[in-house]
This record gives structure tokens, sequence and C-alpha cells, in this order.
């Protein structure tokens, strides 16, 4: 064989094409996977798919690597040794389930708040949920509350949707994009195509990050932001923009609540609320005559200025009136900002200047006739081109609600908000507060719970609360005072509390795909703590741990039953609708997972071992009357199961012929329809529907037909956000029911109705002197999280990882690039290998996310670099902040919303005295490896080539 | 560049066996018994031909390595591969005759020394002819080859033949051949990366944005090219192999002449200037590697 | 025959765009997976899952750090394989007449069956563009995909190499240098194209763009002010006042 004279594989088209989802991160790719000999040969992009149109990327395409991975575990284990040992014994399914379904039993039997159910990055979180749903234990929740739930959550609460599943940027007409807090991820491909796409065109891209790799490496301009401190100054553009008048006041009119009347009555229990007629519709003034009207009185010219009186005699104001007051308010001023932003103020005004001149001065027209939701034609469709992308660099800080809120305000101020050249929503969304649940808890033995756990609150009466009104209902302490608004739950809380046995202790806890032992909790060493820990008898403080997942990882030493999951490409899963949707602008898509190869290990897809527990614990919805299954297995389920009459997991050729789409009646071909056209549905939304989704009479019309929503749901964007001020009511004792006295303060201040800004938590009673630093990670485009550490191909790319210091820094530490140095934070110490680096914000560290593992973990040799010299930040974090002076501990949350703020870290850094070790601290201990000795060799291949 | 040891000891011994090939081509006295003859052409020969040998150790596949005499009209290693065949067939059948007959066919000794000459200028324009190694790429580098080839050649051949008093010409030519590798040296001092040109700035095309640095390696390990050409060695550690090359490859075999011409001492104790000239040399040609800047460490941090 | 041809009939190769690249290694990984597992000899990777693993692979993404003498650094994600040069030492150098240059298209190949493993085709190129693979000891480079762009069954749209097919952001484009009309001549005679290290004489085929400049803060010229027409004493409300009107 040689260069020229190849014959075999792939090249010569005679592999067999099986299209179906990448799971190599949470982009999901459509990919061909081609196969010879009943192997996996070759996996590349499905040009046909609308997520990346034949792209792939480093991850996807090294996912043969996944698949043949060492590290896959091969049959249930039952822990022999001490937790963190990894040492167990292989047992049979039967026996598995039988434990499992004993645990599980007694709970659901007692008091199902002792199961806590914990999905990471799991991409069927409506069937995980309606699982823990119908086994009734408020302890459920995915990922979100450490990854960017302020994101999603200010997202929907403003306007009904955010970036990435919720909406894209019209990359195609765009004349302006500005990118916040985004490395590589969420969502990458996407994004990169989109870049490619503007840089063909010419188009401005301004990056907003403390570090310039990746995206920021292209930007046309780089914006080095000191962390934290993105709401500043995105307010200070608002400023700027309000200044020189440069805002899109017809669309405020139009879309957003800036004209309702708030209630000025500082001594009432409605202060800062609308002002509502008797139906509860909102009131505006009347231009002309100052008369207070309901808002829906059609062909109204509202004032967004002045004072009025209403009926009953209270005064009110316009929002738009008290949004201008707060935002020209010199302390918003760019250059009030610039030093605390890093960002000068000249710098500030310009861009400012450039969103102005690229919103007003090169609108975009679209010819298309529409009609809005009030009834009223458009003969065409005006955009302001300005678009916008940020993600867990600016969700991940304490003040990142408040933050992703301002970027909202901001894309609605200059009217971009889905027109063309702006931000764009994708089917399903926009979807808001008034189309969302509420979150439900209410356990009771042997009972589902009565709704589903995450919910959106619209006040605190909302809030899971014991009966005291201050205890929280779950684990996580989710939507409590807490975190009110946690609508993806607080899973990077559930150890800590499950181990202080606050608000209660729990018996089982179940995780699946989600890495708590390492890199997906703060201070990953005192959560290995927390799980080993033992109480005065002996036994462990969290009695029962059972853990899924397809991989040896470092959680899996941890827990006590292993439930071992297929690879991607040996599963059925869907990426569905009533999920995390993969919809483009322009189309209503979802996709599948299908078992291109069978496994050749005694391991089962977790949801379809969900489903078996479900019916052996005979779970309402999982058997029938004669308690026998419903379901055969996750497929069966995908396409049988109805969440609501004629709505189901897949939207595509529903309905007996296969017809439908959206709503029909299950179709026993389904699955078989979705692999015939490569894994994926895609359905185009009519012309008249692409833009002004929130006001579009045609887009509500098609979305109720294909049963994205039951009717007409009013989506008035909330510049101010009433269900925050009805929190502050709660702290001011003005309404039930009311935060405990130590809770007050944060709420009065935090909770602001209309976006701001205030210091991250962290750096509350830090000394500056102390901890000087700013430390963060950024997610490198070639590996996700832990997974990618077994892969003999992506882990030459990132085998270890250094921390990169700031060249001045360098300079006055006496720090080289090789170097080891100590990196402290208020919680902890890390010995790290550092490089310098001078296109970094000066006061920031960095290194990339999750390359350090503990040793034996991954089916790694046990002196692999990534456990000898990477390192994780994890340790150096904690989930409570140091006491304060009232001697409490709060969370290292936002809160608001609970999102873990990974990016407030302080820490201070000094050149380590020896340098001779050569090796990164602290060092884990190791774990046996469940799993055989990984190849030395690989030359994936070779036999297709003999 | 990486010390291979392979390369190492076969552009030593092969230079030393090419050298005394050369000389007994040229005629280079030899008492003439059969065995004397036989015993002589043997540590010639076999020099070159272990160099040979060795050279295969470096290759991924030496079953192959008939291969390598095809491309003569363009490769210099093709070249050298033949013309040190040529030269050992030559030199054998010379040597055949030499000992049956006990007369040397002076034409055939001189095919054998332009053979000989030939294969030693090949083998460094090897390494001369390479651009991306600038101290390498230099008319000096075939002339260190020569030189040193023919003295420590000489000084074997003289411990094993009978040329009057060649101790002389021993210490002359070893002089001559370190004066060759000082100014190889002196050059090599201002012939680095950094002087020939090439820089980080050319390597990228990003030099017309302002100064390049590498800021992190495609891959956080080791690779193929890291270890075969992005080799570093401590300053201090080079300086101290060029003292004990200078002394044990130059200092000690004059000295060792000097004595055994000084003392007539039988020629054969030359063969410890020789032994210890081939050892000093192996140090020289370990610095001749590890001390070659490859232009392709500029994409690895090199500046 | 390790001879050059003087020139060749198409002169096949990619731009690559430094303007676009973010450095995400999708084309390196791709490039690996077709290269190892579509039917060519496989790259081969030791210690795989060891203290010290490392692979043969054809293309590698660098990260340097470019810094302008009067604004602040910059990150240049910089791709790298064959450069498929017109005048390639590594052709010439080699003993065997393994590594060739095809006259029809200009790419720089390896007939792995000839290679000896000498090692001496890396020395003598400049860009570090060939891998001795770690198993099989031949050395392994950069075809273009060969296999794919000539193929007679892949769909037409996929003839392209692996790498450029895979590229998320499109910063990787692949065609004829010699054809005025391509995308890759005009995408050359439209923004310049960087030969890396012209110093060497290799001319390279495959052409880098360069970084287009960033945008450097400067102050702004005057400082904006409200733009309706409107007693500045009414500011920004009395602006709003008159944006009203406006809309009527």
């Amino acid at each position: 064989m040689n260069q020229t004279s190849r014959a075999s594989g792939a090249a010569d088209g005679k592999t067999e094409i099986r299209k179906t989802t990448c799971y190599m991160c949470a982009c999901r790719c459509g990919i061909n996977v081609h196969m010879a000999g009943g192997k996996v040969r070759y996996i590349e992009g499905n040009r046909d798919h609308p997520i990346n149109k034949g792209v792939l990327c480093a991850k996807g395409s090294a996912g043969i690597m996944q698949h043949y991975s060492p590290a896959r575990l091969k049959k249930p284990l039952l822990r022999t040794g001490e937790r963190g040992s990894g040492e167990f014994k292989e047992i049979e399914w039967d026996e598995a389930l039988d434990l499992a379904t004993q645990w599980l039993g007694e709970v659901r039997r007692t008091d199902p708040r002792k199961l806590a159910f914990f999905t990471g990055r799991d991409q069927s979180q409506s069937m995980t949920g309606w699982w823990a749903q119908a086994f009734g234990t408020p302890n459920y929740a995915a990922h979100g509350g450490f990854c960017s739930v302020n994101m999603a959550t200010a997202g929907i609460y403003t306007m009904g949707g955010a970036f990435w599943e919720f909406g894209a940027p019209d990359w195609e007409k765009t004349e302006l994009f500005m990118i916040f807090g985004v490395a590589e991820d969420h969502d990458s491909n996407p994004i990169k195509m989109g870049l490619g796409k503007l840089k063909q065109r010419g188009v401005k891209v301004i990056g907003v990050n403390p570090v310039r790799t990746g995206y920021n490496a292209i930007a046309d301009e780089w914006l080095g932001i000191t962390p934290g401190t993105d709401g500043l100054l995105i307010l200070a553009l608002v400023h700027e923009l309000m200044r020189t008048g440069k805002i899109d006041v017809d669309y405020l009119i139009r879309y957003t609540n800036a004209p309702w009347l708030v209630i000025d009555d500082p001594d009432g229990a409605g202060h800062g609320l609308f002002a509502r007629d008797d139906e509860g519709t909102p009131l505006v003034a009347e231009r002309a005559s100052g008369k207070a009207v309901t808002s829906a009185t059609p062909g109204i010219k509202p004032a967004l200025k002045g004072r009025f009186e209403l009926p009953d005699g209270r005064k009110a104001t316009p929002v738009f009136e008290l949004l201008a007051e707060k935002y020209l308010d010199e302390q918003y001023a760019p250059s009030a900002v610039a030093e605390r932003t890093g960002i000068a103020a000249e710098t500030i005004i310009r861009i400012a200047g450039e969103i102005a001149e690229a919103a007003f001065e090169r609108e975009v027209i679209i010819e298309q006739p529409w009609t809005d939701m009030k009834g009223e034609r458009h003969e065409r469709m005006i955009g302001r081109p300005v678009a916008f992308h940020a993600m867990r660099g600016i969700s991940a800080h304490s003040n990142g609600f408040q933050t992703c809120r301002a970027l909202h305000m901001l894309q609605i101020l200059v009217g971009s908000i889905d027109c063309p050249g702006g931000f764009r929503f994708k089917p399903p969304y926009p979807r808001p507060v008034a189309g969302q649940p509420r979150p439900h808890g209410g356990a009771c033995a042997d009972t589902a719970l009565a709704g589903p756990h995450l919910g959106y609150p619209r006040g605190p009466e909302d809030l899971l609360l014991e009966a005291d009104g201050e205890t929280a209902e779950r684990i996580d302490k989710a939507f409590s005072w807490d975190a009110p608004l946690s609508a993806h739950g607080m899973m990077h809380m559930v150890i800590s509390n499950a181990h202080a046995r606050d608000p209660y202790g729990i018996d089982v806890l179940f995780m699946y795909m989600a890495n708590m032992a390492w890199n997906s909790s703060m201070n990953s060493s005192s959560v290995m703590d927390m799980l080993t820990d033992k109480d005065a008898n002996g036994d462990y403080v969290i009695p029962k741990i059972i853990y899924s997942d397809a991989y040896s990882s470092e959680m899996v030493a941890f827990a006590d039953l292993i439930l071992p999951d297929t690879t991607y490409l040996e599963r059925h899963d869907c990426i569905s609708l009533l999920d995390r949707p993969i919809s483009e602008p322009e189309a209503l898509c979802d996709s599948i997972r299908w078992p291109v190869v069978e496994p050749d290990r005694d391991v089962r897809g977790f949801q379809s071992v969900l489903l078996d527990l479900g019916a052996r614990l005979k779970l309402p919805g999982m058997v029938d009357e004669d308690g026998k299954p419903i379901y055969t297995d996750y497929a069966d389920y995908i396409v049988n199961h109805q969440r609501k009459p004629g709505i189901g997991p897949l939207s595509g050729w529903r309905g007996e012929d296969g017809e439908k789409t959206g709503r029909g009646k299950p179709n026993p071909d389904q699955l078989k329809r979705y692999i015939e056209n490569g894994g994926f549905s895609q359905v185009h939304v009519p012309e008249e529907a692409h833009y002004f989704k929130h006001a579009n009479k045609a887009w509500s019309d098609w979305a109720i037909e294909h049963g994205l929503q039951d009717g007409p749901v009013e989506n008035i964007f909330q510049l101010y956000l009433e269900p925050l001020r009805k929190f502050q009511l709660a702290a001011e004792g003005k309404i039930k029911p009311v935060p405990p006295e130590h809770h007050r303060e944060r709420i009065k201040s935090c909770f602001d109705p209309l976006p701001t800004w205030y210091p991250p938590f962290a750096d509350d009673g830090l000394s500056e002197d102390a901890h000087p630093l700013h430390a963060i990670t950024q997610r490198p485009a070639a590996m996700y999280h832990s997974w990618g550490s077994q892969n003999a191909w992506l882990r030459q790319i990132h085998g270890e990882n250094a921390l990169y210091v700031p060249g001045d820094v360098c300079d006055s530490h006496g720090l080289e690039t090789g170097d080891w140095a100590l990196v402290s934070s208020q919680s902890g110490e890390i010995r790290v290998k550092i490089a310098r680096m001078d296109a970094v914000n000066g006061s920031t560290l960095w290194t990339w996310n999750a390359i350090g593992k503990r040793s034996g973990a991954w089916a790694l040799d046990k002196d692999a670099p990534e456990a000898t010299r990477g390192f994780l930040l994890n340790h150096l974090i904690d989930e409570l902040l140091p006491p304060k002076g009232d001697g409490r501990r709060w969370a290292n949350s936002d809160p608001i919303t609970g999102q873990a703020a990974w990016f407030d870290l302080r820490v201070a850094i000094r050149k380590d005295p020896d340098q001779s070790t050569g090796k990164s601290l602290p060092h884990a201990g190791a774990q046996k490896s469940p799993v055989g000795p990984a190849p030395d060799t690989v030359r994936f291949g070779k036999e297709a080539a003999e | 560049m990486h010390p291979a040891v392979s390369v190492i000891f076969f552009t030593v011994t092969s230079g030393a066996g090419f050298g005394m090939i050369f000389l007994l081509g040229l005629g280079f006295p030899v008492d003439a018994s059969a065995l004397r003859v036989f015993f002589v052409a043997l540590v010639g020969g076999g020099l070159a031909v272990a160099g040979l040998l060795a050279s295969t150790f470096h290759l991924g596949h030496p079953e192959r390595a008939w291969r390598a005499l095809s491309q003569w009209r363009s490769s210099w290693l093709s070249r050298e591969g033949i013309a040190a065949i040529v030269t050992l067939v030559v030199f054998g059948i010379y040597v055949l005759i030499w000992m049956m007959t006990g007369s040397r066919q002076h034409f055939l000794g001189l095919l054998a020394a332009i053979g000989a000459a030939t294969t030693v200028f090949t083998t460094s324009m090897i390494y001369a002819q390479l651009k991306t190694v600038p101290q390498w790429n230099s008319r000096l580098t075939p002339l260190v080859y020569g030189a040193f080839a023919l003295g420590s050649g000489w000084l074997l051949a003289s411990a094993v033949g009978t040329h009057e008093a060649p101790e002389l010409w021993g210490i002359a030519l070893v002089v001559l051949a370190w004066g060759a590798k000082w100014f190889w040296w002196a050059r090599a001092g201002r012939a680095r990366l950094a002087d020939s040109g090439s820089s980080p700035e050319t390597a990228t095309g990003l030099g017309f944005i302002g100064k390049v640095r590498l800021l992190e390696r495609p891959h956080t390990g080791e690779n193929y090219l890291t270890r075969e050409m992005v080799h570093r060695i401590g300053r201090k550690h080079a300086a101290r192999l060029r003292m004990l090359a200078l002394l044990l490859g130059g200092a000690a075999p004059v000295v060792i002449l000097a004595i055994v011409g000084l003392s007539g001492a039988p020629s054969l104790f030359n063969l410890l200037a020789a032994v210890s000239m081939l050892i000093g040399l192996l140090a020289e040609r370990w610095l001749f590697f590890a001390e070659a800047e490859h232009a392709v460490s500029l994409y690895y941090g090199h500046r | 025959m390790t001879s050059l041809p003087a020139s060749t009939g198409k002169r096949l190769g990619l731009v690559i765009d430094l303007d676009t690249c973010v450095g995400c290694h999708a084309c390196a990984v791709n490039c690996k997976e077709w290269n190892t597992s579509a039917g060519a000899s496989p790259l081969s990777d030791v210690d795989a899952y060891g203290a010290d693993v490392s692979g043969a692979w054809l293309n590698r993404i660098h990260t340097f750090e470019v810094t302008p003498e009067d604004a602040p650094a910059q990150i240049v994600h910089f791709p790298k394989s064959c450069l498929h040069c017109d005048d390639a030492p590594c052709v010439t150098v080699c003993p065997t007449g393994a590594s060739y240059k095809r006259p029809e298209d200009g790419i720089v190949l390896v007939n792995e069956d000839l290679c000896i493993g000498c090692g001496l085709c890396a020395w003598s190129c400049p860009y570090g563009a060939r891998e001795m693979d770690p198993v099989e000891n031949v050395m392994k480079k950069c075809t273009l995909c060969v296999d794919r762009i000539y193929s007679e069954t892949l769909p037409e749209e996929d003839r392209i190499p692996a790498c450029v097919r895979t590229c998320p952001s499109s910063a990787r484009h692949f065609g004829d240098f010699n054809d005025p009309e391509s995308t890759v001549s005009q995408l050359l005679a439209e923004r310049g194209g960087i030969d890396l290290m012209p110093e060497m004489e290799t001319r390279p085929v495959n052409k880098y763009l360069p970084p287009r400049p960033k945008t450097r803060s400067q102050p702004a010229a005057a400082p904006a002010t409200v733009s309706a027409p409107v007693p500045k004493a009414d500011g920004f409300l009395g602006w709003l006042d008159a944006a009203l009107d406006k809309l009527g």
C-alpha cells in the first residue's frame, strides 16, 4: 500500500454510510459513519444536516477513538473496596437492576426526597425528568446550573429565548457581530461556520474576552475585558446609545414593556409593580391625554416618559423613563467604567457608535409582508443588522444573570431581536415565561410529582419551600431563597448539601454522565472527601451511589453500583423539541441517534435501563394496568411515548401514515423514516414567519399547528422584569412569603428589575493585595470536558495544560515559561506549570478546561501527563464563599439563578521555590482501573488496510 | 538535530576507513607480506563497511537499503551509497591482486583513492546540501569531513604501514583537520539559524505584523519532528564536549605522535593516536548534530 | 525518479486563511482520521494511553503570539501541512525514488513501498511536513487527499481534501493555482498570499492569506452627541419627544 495506490475503504465510495448524530460535545452535528466489514471506519460531517452542513470539528472526527476507547466500561460493577479506590467486581445486569430496584423502591415507599437523581451532560432530559417526576422525587436536574443557566434564564425571562439552542445570529445579513465570553464552546461548529461567513463578507467581528485565543484571535477587534465586568461594559454601551439617541423607539413601543406603567407608591405593596387593569393587563399612559389605559388598546400611542395618575390615585411612570434615568446616570458613563472593565472610554464610545451605525445606517430590508399579533399588516421586514452572541464567559459569575439580562436588553434597545441581520429565534422559541411551566415539588411517598421539576417562578409564591417559608424543599436548594430562579437546578450543590444533610440527608444519589468527583464540581478535592466521608457508625454519609457512564471516569471510582452505558454509536437517542432542540431559525429540526453498531460489551443504553428500572418500580406511565412494562426500550419510548396527545419526543413523520409534523399519532415507522432521511427531520418555517417570531401571527399559527404551543402566547419583551421586583417586595416585607432576615439585603440589592451590575461576590471582602488576579478556564476546541482524555488522538493535542500568565505578571514574579508556580485562592493552593502570554487581560490567568485527570482514570497510565502535569482550577474554587462577618457562608453562585460562579475566582501566584519535582499538585491519589489495560500502540485502520 | 548514535558512528568510522583506503590507493607504503596487506586492508575496508552497516541501523527499513542506489542523478545519499560500494569493490580487487601478486596496480589504486575521496565528499554533501541546517550548509563541511577522514586515515595507516617517519605528516594532517574544523566552528557560530535570515517571522510570514513567538505547540507532547530536529543541548555541556573533542581528537594524537616520532618507538604506537582521535571525533560528530539548528525548530519556539 | 519536473500541468494546493482560522484542530484530526482509516496505511500512535504518547500526523496546528510595536499582542492559529513545493528539496534528496512530485498536478507523494525510512527528506524540509510513522518506519506526508480528489466513486462535491471538507470556518481552500479562475487563485489575487520561509527557495505551492489588520483603539474624533435636532438642554428625553413625534 502506498500513497498512490490506495484502493479500499471510504475512498472507493463502497463503504456503507450510516447517518446518525455526533455526541462528542453538546453541538449535536449530523455525521456520516462509514462502515466496512461491520466496523466503523471513518466519520465525517453530514452535508445535509441543518446544524453542521457537512463540517465536523476535531472532537467529532476523533469519534472513532472514543468509540474504541479502552476506558469503555464492559459490565455492571459493584464496589468491593472503599469508595474512591476503584475496586469493583463485575456483576450481571439482573443483579445490578435488582439491587438498584431494591434501593430505589425503599426510598419511593418511604420518602422519595431521599433520592437525588441528577444527570450531567444528558441529552435526554425530557425523558430523565419525566422518569424522576413519575418516581416522585423533587430532586432532579441536569447540569445547566453549573453551565450557563444565567444566559438561558435571563433570556427566557426577558424575551423568550437566549443564544445557542434558543437562537442564533443572522449570519447571512448581520453587519456587525459582537461575541462575549466564548472560547469555542456552545455552539461549536455553527459559530465557526458563522464566523467563516462573516469573514467572507468582511463583516466586523468584535470579541470580548479576557483571553485572545480562538474566536477572539480572529476577531477584528478584541476587548480584553477584566472578568466579571461584562455587565458594566454592556451598560456603558447602553448609556452611550441612549445618550446619542440611537435606540429603536418604534420597536420598543411595539414589542417591549417600555411603555408599561410602573407604580410609584414607595410605601405600598405594589411599589415597582406594573399598574394593571382588572383583568391583569398592564396599563400604559396615552401619550396625548396622559390617561392610563390598557396596553392592549388597539392603535394606542403610549407615553414613554412622564408621571401619570392611575385610576386608584397612585402615581406611575413608564418603564422607559425609569430605564433612561438609570442608564443615563454617570455611573454607566464609559469614563466611569473604563478602569474597572479595562476597556478605554474612547473604545466604548466608538463601539457604541459602530453598533448604532450598523443598526440604523445599514438597515436590512426584506420585501416580505407580514402581520403582527395585533393584526397590523407590515409591508416589509426591516432589520437592524447587529448581532451578538455570548455564553459561559458572562454567565458563570455571581452577577451573571443581570449581565445576561443587560445584553438581551442592549439587543432589544437597538431593535435587533428576531429581525433581519439581528438575533433570530430558533423553533420552538421564542417561548416566554408565559409559555413555560412553574417549578414543581411536593413529594409524597409512592406518588408521582404533580408536574415537571424545573420551571420559571413568577414570584416568591412559586418557590419550593417547606411550610416554614424558609427551608428548601429540594436537596440542591433550587427555587429557594438561595436561588429563586434556578430554572436548571443546582447540580453543583447536591453533594455538599447531601453531605451536610442540609436541608436533609439522602439515601440514594443516582447520577448519569456527571463527573462530579472531578471536573464537574467546584473544589473537586473536597467533593471527593464528601463522597468518601463516613458517619459515627462507620457508614458513608451519602449512603448509596448509583452511577451510569460509558467510560471509566473519576466518578466511577466513587460510586457503589455502576450501570455501564453504551457509546454514542451504539445507542438510540432523540434530540427532542421537548428537550434541548437543534432547530435552525428557518427550520424546525430534531434528530436521532441509532445503533450504527451493536455493543461488543455487556452494556445497555442508560435510558433503556431507566425504563426497565421504572417498570420494576411500577412507576406510573411505565407500566400498564397489569404491571407489565409499557416500553420495551428507549427506541420504543421515543416512538410511542406521548407527552400530550399527539406530541411525542420526535416531531417528524408523525401520524399513522407519517405525513404529519409536530402533532400526530405515534408512527411505528418513525425511526425508520428518520434513518432514511439521514437521522434528522427538518421542516421549513414559512417565509412570512422567518422574522419577528415574538410578534408574528404567521409564526404563531404555524407553531400552534406544529404542536410547539397550544395557543397564542403573548411575548412582550420584559425590559423591566416584574418577578424580580416581587422578590424585592418580599425582602422589603411587603408581600409574602418573606425571606429570612439574612437574605433580605442581598435580594434588595441584586434583584433589580432593570438589568444592573454589581461586583462579583468573590471580590466582596477580598483583599486585592492577597488575591490580585483573576483565574479562568477556556474550553479547548479539540477537547470536550474530561471525555477527550481517553481519546488517543485528542490527548496528543491536549495531554497536559499550562497556566497562562500575563507577561507583566511574569516579569514582576520572576516567572518564565516552563516554571512551576504556586497559585492560591481563599480555599486552596495548586502547583502548576506556567507559560507566558501577552495577548490576555493583564490581571487574568487562564488555562484549558478539564485537562487534568486523576491517576488511574480513563484507562490511562498512572503516569500519564494528564495526571502528573495536568491540573484543574476546580481545586481552587469552593461552592461556598469564605465566611462573612455574620458567620454565614454564602453560595459561590449567582443569587438569582444559583449559577455556579466559576469565573469569579480570585488568586495569587508565586514562583515555587522547589522547581525540581516536575509535577502538579494536588495529587488526588490514584484509582484502580476497572477496565482492562489499554493497548500500547494504536494503528487504527491497519486491519482495514490489510 | 538529534545526534543518532548510528549516524555518528557511521560518519566517523567510514571517514577513517575511506581515508585509509584513499591513502593506500595512492600508494601508502605497506610491508608487502600478504598477511600484512590483508590486515591493513581489513582495517581500512572494515571500518568503511562497519560504518556503512551502522548507517543502516538509522534506517526504518534496512532491508530495503539497496533501493538507495537508484537516485544518483539527484540524491547525495544515493551517490554516497554507489560511491562507497564501487570504491570498496575496486579497493577489494586492488587488495586481492596485491595480496596475490605482491604488487600494487597503481591505476586501480588511483581509482580506489578517487572513489574513497568521492565517498567522503558525498557523505559530507548529505549534510552540506541542507539549507534547513545553516550550520551545515557550507563548503567547509566537505572540507572538514575530508580533512578528518584523511587525518584519521593517516594515523591508522601510519600505524600499520611502513611509511617513513609518518608522525610529522600525521601531526600536520591532524592540525590541519582541526584547523579546518576551527574555521567550521567559527563559521557555525555565525551561521546559526538566527543568522541565516530565517526566523519565526519568516517561518510564519507574520513578521509584517510584529514579533512572532510560539505560544502553544500543536501537541503537548513530543513528536517525530521535535525529537529528530528540535534537539537542544546546554551551552556548558557543549563547551565541555568541545574540549573533550579537541583534547582526544587533536591534542592527544599530536602528543602521542610527537612522542613516537621523537622516541623512535614502533609506529604501531600510532594506533593509540588513531583511537584517541576517533574517540575525539565521536564527540566532534555528536556536537555536529546536537548543535545544529534545524529550520523546523522555528515552528517550535526556537528563535 | 526524484528529479523534479520542470513544470507541472496543474499546481494543486491549499490556501489557508489565517484571518479565519480559529485553531480548532478539526482539519488535523479529520486528516488523521481519513488517512489512517480510509484505506491508506495507518498513521500509528505509540504509547497511546501512556505517559509519552505520540503519533504520526500530517497536519498540525501551531499557535503563535504576534506582538506589533504599537498594539497589543495578538494570536494567530497556524495550521501546517505539506506545502507541495515547486522546488521540493524533500524529493531531490530521496535516495530511493520513494519521494516524488507528480508532473501532472504537482502533488508531492511518497511511495511507501520504496521508502527506506532514512529521514533525509524530513531533514531537508524546512516546514516539518514529513512524519516518520513510528510503527511502519516509513515517511508519511500530506497527499492532498489524492485518493479523494481523483476518486470516481465519491460524490463530486466530496472530491476535495478531507481537511478542506471538514473545516468549520471555511479557512481552507483547495484548487489549481495554474488556473486563474480557481478559487485559490482568486483569493490570492484578492488578499495576497504569504510564502513560508521564501529564503529557503522551495517555492511552496500552498499559500497563507494574512490576517487582516485589526482595529486599533483610538480616541473618538469628536464626542458623539444626541443626533436629533433638539435643544441640548432637553437631553435624551427631549430627543425622545422628537423621536416619538416622528413616529406619529
